[in-house]
């Protein structure tokens, strides 16, 4: 689906992300883990063409990305972004229904769409008329999924998605994203630094630091053959979490 | 509707309103324009021809207090004016300067498509002045004994510093030490001397103040200063679009002495009397009677709600032109950032342009009246929203950003729904501060004869009338609250 070749990124004199080859397969999951600052943000921005690679070449479909009409590409991903990323002069539905209404879709087909769409976020078609500054930050992620999803997209880009959410509502909305991915076998890539969210959601896992990919693998290749010793530490759940993650959280919750 | 095309519509039905008949569309009704200059003298001078006019059957029209010599030149150039009065020395050594030989004014005039009109006269000519007090004291009359008294401290007009034929000339020819000089306005020069701020000032030979009796005029002894004898000057095109005028004009010749005009000069500045009544009360000594041919004074309400109007349609149609033009400008500004630095450092730059410079600059292209007016105010006007929108635009999250990038939007579509909006805080913020500024700049518009809240503040400076100058502070003060007021209603309202 994506792959990355020889992809790199400087900007401003520092290197952001370091030469990297990464494929991306079609209907898995793939989470990018690592510590913040480790360059997965950067990764995801560099896949959506959000960001021009210094060095090397990024293509979709074994297309070069600057190759393609950057509006069609667009709507072939779907991006969520920590905190969700409403615009709030608009209300949840004005959000969803953004780029559909710019594409002339009838009312019908609208309205199918968003309520087919808020079932399977699990969220209250009562709240449609809210503005985000009216949604918890749990509804908040759902509308952010429902805008991602209203076209249909063949990839999902989740940029911490559950980063900024109280632990409770985290769980819940980690269960339904964890049955979203499963009933619609996209494209996804999420970014991360929680372990068990990866290990939760991952087909495949790319465990990044300081703008470098360590390793890629499933939890269990990582787990038991660590190219490194950050790797082993990181899947144990150590300190190279850094101090938040550290306190206590253990890396098995289940 | 979104919040700012509401608030272009609600500005644009406001302007229409207030561009209901303003300032007197004269050229229309084919009035003879008459000019006057900023000072009591000129004013004077200004009613007396238009009233004479008017009693002649020449229908006239007065734009009182438009600015200092070269904008009634200017003025009378390019036709925005028919007539003003003017004084010799100027003509020769400032507005003709570098013409060649100027002795002779009316063949230098007419090249220029003016008439030399009737002269006046009478001779108002730069003079010096020193309190009383403080002439007697040091025992001076005469100008070449200032050079003994390096302590002086001087008060003079702009104008009179800047000029060729004043302090320049005065310094040279009497070898006066030039150590402690301070420009300030002539008006207030006067205010200053009273007070003992200054000891010495420039002043006109007619002025009021010297018949005060607290001013020892001092005597130029080398006939430094030229003459100034005061004359007419006449569009020639007068003689086909306004026939009789001339004539009608030429009945002042030599009719207007130095006392007369000095007694003139005390009665509207000392006395308070409207420049009108003192027109028409000269103009019956000539055996005119001009009282029931000229316009009757208008009532406190009616003045008013007129200059309220034209300072509305000053401020809303700069306004909503700063507005039509600097979102876009802002908007070009965050979409090609090193473009968008130097149009920012270009509509900066304006900022720093004095508004009377910017102002006087205007009248070459554009004449006089609201039109300078308008332009100027409208380019002091687009830095606040230049700068807030493309503040607005480029300070918008970057989550929401990338969220809005990621839609596959095209680029226009998403300035419209997305990035407009998520700014629109900002430029309207912008819009206000552009509002309020210009509601208070807009008081200069009367310097160029656009009328308006400057135009009793003006009038209250030279004629050092407090009761006049609140006449126009006030309201401009309330009109700048209640901008202030209105955008704060409209933030509020708006704001989700």
């Amino acid at each position: 689906m994506f792959e990355l070749d020889g992809v790199s990124l400087a900007r401003g004199g520092s290197v952001s992300l370091q030469t990297t080859h990464l494929g991306i397969l079609e209907g898995e999951v793939l989470v990018l883990l690592g510590p913040s600052g480790s360059g997965k943000s950067t990764l995801v921005r560099l896949l959506m063409g959000l960001e021009t690679p210094t060095t090397g070449v990024a293509r979709f479909r074994g297309r070069p990305l600057p190759e393609l009409e950057p509006q069609a590409f667009r709507r072939q991903l779907g991006y969520v972004v920590q905190g969700g990323g409403l615009f709030p002069h608009l209300t949840a539905e004005g959000n969803v229904t953004l780029v559909a209404r710019f594409l002339r879709w009838d009312e019908a087909r609208i309205r199918g769409r968003l309520s087919e769409l808020a079932a399977l976020t699990r969220f209250p078609v009562g709240a449609l008329s809210r503005r985000p500054a009216g949604l918890s930050g749990g509804e908040r992620q759902r509308v952010s999924l429902m805008r991602a999803l209203m076209l249909d997209p063949e990839v999902l880009m989740l940029d911490e998605p559950l980063g900024a959410l109280d632990p409770i509502t985290r769980g819940e909305l980690q269960r339904d994203l964890g049955d979203i991915f499963a009933r619609l076998r996209k494209t996804v890539v999420l970014v991360t630094h929680d372990l068990a969210e990866a290990r939760t959601f991952a087909t495949r896992i790319a465990l990044l630091r300081e703008g470098r990919i360590l390793q890629t693998g499933t939890f269990e290749q990582l787990r038991d053959a660590p190219a490194d010793g950050f790797v082993s530490r990181f899947l144990g759940g150590e300190s190279a979490l850094g101090p938040r993650s550290a306190e206590g959280r253990a890396p098995e919750v289940r | 509707m979104t919040p700012l095309s509401l608030a272009a519509a609600t500005l644009a039905a406001t302007i229409g309103i207030a561009a209901l008949p303003t300032t007197a569309q004269a050229r229309e009704r084919h009035e003879v324009v008459v000019g006057s200059k900023k000072f009591t003298e000129s004013v004077i001078l200004g009613e007396i021809t238009t009233r004479l006019l008017a009693a002649s059957g020449i229908p006239a029209t007065h734009r009182a207090e438009l600015g200092g010599s070269r904008v009634l030149w200017d003025a009378l150039l390019h036709g925005d004016i028919d007539v003003y009065a003017e004084y010799s020395g100027t003509l020769r050594l400032e507005i003709l300067r570098g013409e060649g030989d100027v002795t002779d004014l009316a063949p230098r005039l007419s090249e220029h498509g003016v008439i030399l009109g009737p002269a006046l006269g009478f001779e108002d000519t730069y003079a010096l002045g020193m309190p009383r007090e403080v002439a007697g004291r040091l025992g001076i009359d005469r100008l070449s004994q200032l050079r003994a008294h390096p302590d002086l401290r001087y008060g003079f007009s702009h104008e009179f510093l800047d000029r060729t034929d004043g302090w320049p000339a005065l310094r040279s020819g009497y070898g006066i030490p030039s150590g402690r000089v301070t420009g300030l306005d002539h008006d207030l020069a006067y205010r200053a001397i009273a007070d003992g701020a200054i000891d010495v000032t420039d002043l006109y030979s007619t002025d009021a103040e010297i018949r005060g009796g607290h001013l020892t005029v001092i005597r130029d002894d080398r006939r430094i200063f030229p003459e100034y004898e005061a004359v007419l000057l006449l569009r020639a095109s007068l003689t086909t679009s306004a026939p009789g005028a001339r004539e009608a004009l030429g009945t002042l010749e030599g009719r207007i002495s130095a006392d007369d005009m000095v007694a003139m000069n005390a009665e509207a500045k000392l006395d308070k009397v409207p420049p009108g009544a003192i027109a028409d009360r000269f103009l019956r000594k000539l055996g005119v009677d001009s009282s029931r041919s000229s316009p009757p004074e208008l009532g406190l309400a009616a003045r008013l709600w007129q200059r309220t109007r034209e300072h509305l349609f000053l401020v809303l149609s700069s306004l909503l032109a700063a507005i039509v033009v600097g979102i876009p400008m802002g908007i070009a500004a965050a979409s090609w950032p090193s473009a968008g630095r130097v149009l920012l450092a270009i509509v900066g730059m304006v900022q720093t342009v004095p508004s009377l410079a910017l102002l006087v600059l205007m009248i070459p292209l554009l004449g006089i009246g609201t039109a300078p007016a308008c332009a100027a105010l409208f380019l002091y006007g687009l830095l606040p929203i230049v700068q807030n929108t493309y503040a607005g635009l480029t300070g918008i999250a970057a989550d929401l950003r990338d969220s809005a990038l990621a839609l596959g939007l095209p680029a226009a579509t998403r300035m419209r729904l997305i990035d407009l909006p998520l700014a629109s805080g900002s430029i309207l913020a912008g819009v206000k501060t552009s509002a309020v500024i210009t509601v208070g700049t807009a008081t200069l518009g009367a310097l160029v004869g656009a009328g308006g809240y400057g135009q009793p503040i003006l009038a209250g400076i030279r004629l050092d009338d407090t009761r006049l100058i609140l006449e126009g502070a006030l309201p401009a003060a309330l009109m700048a609250l209640a901008v202030q007021g209105a955008f704060d209603a409209a933030e509020w309202l708006w704001t989700p």
